[in-house]
């Protein structure tokens, strides 16, 4: 069941993403968070389902419903973690781009 | 949207690999890593050796204001014109050891292309170490990007 327990992996999908940004406002169900996208709803449970595995949302049961929060604590280490080595790396690769762009116009 | 370069590190392993299309034919984006001037130029780095073949070696130092502020080489083991680099990376006078680097080019269209980098450290430690390392700064700019994506959900 665990099989995609890692966190990076789990941040890696665009739709996952947006859950999380869509639940850090507020505290959300299931069916709200479903209601937000075009996808079926059993696809929407699948990524709320890896989402918590791997502690990026957490569920609070909140009389019959339960609703999904972020993690604030695991999200900031992910983030901090990640995010600025990656935006070095894409910096540094645009750089590229240009570069390259400007010396293939010069031939 | 889908973000240009990618960096996938998995928890447990020793290693991560970043991604990246680039707008450009792969001849052009080989030539980028291929040429002094032009690596000088986007990577913002003198070089000081450059020895593009199998058992040869490389340097380069880049300076702020006149001081060196990083000094790095490594060793060539493979080199395929179009294709592949393989290397190691040494930053020197820092504790970081010796890294492995696999570089893989491929064409995707004919004006378009990818670059695989596949970079194996010592361990997990030095890995994590090395990413959280010299970007302290990036972390307001991850932030921000955040914000403007939560704007596009609203």
């Amino acid at each position: 069941m665990n099989l995609r327990r890692d966190v990076f992996q789990a941040i890696a999908d665009p739709t996952r993403r947006a859950i999380l940004l869509l639940v850090a406002t507020q505290s959300m169900t299931a069916g709200a968070i479903a209601s937000n996208f075009d996808t079926a709803r059993p696809t929407v449970s699948k990524h709320l389902q890896i989402l918590t595995e791997c502690e990026l949302l957490t569920q609070e049961q909140n009389g019959r419903e339960i609703y999904y929060y972020t993690n604030a604590q695991k999200m900031k280490e992910v983030a901090d973690f990640i995010e600025p080595f990656r935006k070095m790396w894409d910096d540094r690769f645009n750089k590229l781009e240009a570069v390259m762009k400007k010396y293939n116009s010069k031939k | 949207m889908e973000q240009k370069t990618k960096v996938n590190a998995i928890d447990n392993k020793q290693e991560i690999v970043i991604t990246r299309e680039f707008d450009l034919p792969l001849e052009l984006l080989f030539k980028a890593y291929e040429d002094p001037g032009l690596f000088e130029q986007w990577m913002e780095t003198k070089v000081l050796k450059m020895e593009n073949k199998k058992h040869g070696s490389y340097a380069f130092e880049t300076s702020r204001n006149g001081t060196v502020v990083f000094r790095a080489n490594g060793t060539i083991h493979e080199f395929v014109t179009n294709k592949k680099i393989t290397r190691t990376f040494e930053m020197e006078n820092t504790p970081f050891p010796v890294q492995l680097e696999f570089l893989e080019f491929e064409k995707l269209k004919n004006d378009t292309s990818k670059l695989t980098m596949h970079i194996l450290f010592k361990s997990i430690e030095f890995r994590n170490q090395l990413m959280q390392m010299p970007f302290a700064q990036g972390i307001n700019m991850a932030h921000n990007r955040l914000q403007e994506i939560v704007k596009k959900l609203k």
